[in-house]
């Protein structure tokens, strides 16, 4: 079957069950389940997350953007510093940009103090970042394509009937 | 006290409320009904355009535009037929209208004297044979069917002109039927209509929704152009219906004719929304086609569940309708749709609604999400075995 077609579907509904895309997609229940592996496994597909409003609880949380000057390796280029910033489980996501830095992260954490300690015991002093810009967030309002606390369409108002 | 019944003329007060309606008043009594009865998308318009319908008004863009249309936007219209249909017109050849609706409304007042005929295939949309009336016309209804996909043949129009005809009504992708006209379908009836004084009126509002390759516009074809008006609009392929705008492109007499009566009744289409429909027509392809592309699953899901559980349903090609027959339950379009309501709080409508030949099937709309269409198809199937359980025991 068309692993496209289940790539497609998992990227409205990624919440779907195999019997869900299955029915959906009128194709086998096992043919669906190899197909979402492979797409797994080729990492097409690299996950699926849940995406919080910690704001709503009351669980401390912390977000910070952290530009990063780095200098690349000889023959590794920027990959090998990546790897050292990547691995700190505080970070969750790493990026090379253009721009005036070189990597963009996004940090989440308990408190400022903690990403303060992070920046300054862990980051800065990594061999290769010459320097860091530590931006917090303070108001989320769209994340991963879900907008937060704020509204940007209102909900079907269609007639239920028309022509 | 005046008496309203003998004030109202003669041909308002014999117009039928539509099918449509009907149900629409027994559809607002249930709220919580779910319901497939919507002839619009569920898609948002795309957000550059409704940014340059925001633009354009804080630019103070407040004004009327000339009768036809703003120029850009005749341009743009042009440019945009040509590049998808390969259609040739000018902007003299264009007219900017509220909704693909009024232009229908002008071409056929612009055409029909009274007793003139209109062949319009049935099922179709609705505003065909009340406009034609109105103007005085003689609707000719022309039956499709099942068997031939809903697609209208040149040997039944060649049976229903006579020396009255003057225009031939064409609304594909159909509403509300879904179905389309294929290459040798147009040839055949342009093959008829050479020679003869019939004007095709050619709806093609849902051009852009067509799951079976590329939309063909009658004009299109050899001798074609200059016998053809060609309607189409923003509503759907942008998802843009209540914005009210549409167009009609067709030989510079008849457009000549349908701004003057444009111009007495409406003077111009709303200028807002003609500044947004620039922006539509030249920036907004890949909304097309990601609304295409989920229209086409929730089509293919839909016919689908309808045929296993025992509504045979042809593969409508374009549109956002299904048309499932649905004899096998017993009963007519209306009762089916009645009791379906009734017993499963799911709005569809009737087919007869759309022309007498439409009995006998029910018109389902898919321009909703995948969730709501499963828990619609879900509550269908119950329907329809409890329907079979009463008549086994009954």
């Amino acid at each position: 079957m068309d692993e496209m077609k289940v790539l497609d579907l998992l990227s409205l509904y990624p919440r779907a069950s195999v019997t869900d895309l299955a029915d959906i997609l009128g194709e086998k229940e096992e043919d669906v389940e190899k197909a979402k592996k492979n797409l797994e496994e080729k990492k097409i597909i690299c996950g699926y997350h849940t995406v919080i409003n910690w704001d709503k609880t009351n669980i401390d949380h912390v977000d910070a953007f952290i530009g990063i000057a780095a200098k690349p390796e000889r023959g590794r280029g920027y990959d090998k510093i990546a790897e050292r910033i990547a691995r700190f489980p505080e970070v969750s996501s790493l990026y090379l940009t253009s721009g005036s830095s070189e990597f963009l992260l996004n940090i989440n954490a308990k408190t400022m103090r903690e990403v303060a300690d992070f920046v300054g015991e862990k980051l800065a002093p990594l061999e290769g970042v010459s320097s860091t810009v530590t931006m917090f967030v303070l108001k989320k309002y769209k994340v991963n394509g879900v907008t937060m606390e704020i509204k940007t369409d209102i909900d079907d108002d269609r007639l239920p009937v028309s022509a | 006290m005046l008496d309203y019944g003998k004030l109202i003329s003669d041909k308002a007060e014999k117009m039928r409320p539509s099918g449509i309606r009907r149900f629409f008043d027994l559809v607002a009594e249930m709220p919580e009904c779910i319901s497939l009865g919507v002839g619009e998308p569920d898609f948002q318009t795309p957000w550059d355009i409704r940014d340059a319908a925001i633009h354009s008004l804080e630019v103070g863009r407040t004004k009327y535009t000339a009768n036809a249309g703003l120029k850009e936007l005749r341009t743009e219209i042009c440019a945009w037929l040509k590049r998808k249909y390969n259609l040739e017109y000018h902007e003299d050849e264009t007219l900017v209208t509220v909704g693909g609706s009024e232009a229908i409304d002008l071409a056929i007042r612009a055409l029909v004297e009274e007793g003139d005929e209109v062949i319009i295939p049935e099922p179709c949309f609705v505003c065909y044979d009340p406009i034609t009336t109105l103007t005085g016309g003689v609707v000719v209804p022309v039956a499709t069917s099942e068997e031939n996909e809903f697609r209208v043949t040149a040997e039944q129009i060649r049976n229903a002109i006579t020396p009255k005809t003057k225009i031939l009504v064409l609304g594909y992708p159909n509403n509300p039927t879904g179905a389309v006209l294929r290459h040798e379908d147009l040839e055949a009836i342009a093959e008829v209509l050479k020679g003869t004084n019939v004007i095709v009126l050619s709806d093609e509002i849902y051009s852009e929704l067509n799951y079976a390759g590329k939309h063909e516009s009658i004009a299109s074809i050899e001798g074609m152009r200059e016998r053809t008006i060609v309607v189409n609009g923003f509503s759907k392929t942008y998802s843009m219906t209540g914005w009210r705008l549409g167009y009609a492109v067709g030989p510079k007499p008849i457009i000549a004719a349908m701004i003057k009566i444009h111009q007495s009744c409406i003077m111009s289409a709303p200028t807002t929304s003609q500044y947004a429909a620039i922006t539509a027509l030249k920036d907004c392809d890949d909304d097309i086609e990601y609304m295409r592309k989920q229209y086409d699953m929730r089509r293919q899901y839909c016919g689908r569940k309808l045929n296993e559980m025992g509504l045979h349903t042809f593969e409508p090609k374009g549109a956002f309708y299904l048309f499932p027959n649905i004899t096998s339950s017993g009963m007519s379009s209306d009762e089916f749709c009645e009791q379906l309501l009734q017993r499963k709080h799911v709005a569809i409508i009737p087919g007869n609604a759309f022309g007498a030949c439409g009995e006998g099937y029910a018109r389902i709309s898919y321009a909703y999400s995948i969730d709501h269409l499963r828990e619609a198809m879900k509550r269908i199937q119950e329907f329809l075995y409890e329907i079979k359980e009463e008549k086994n025991h009954g």
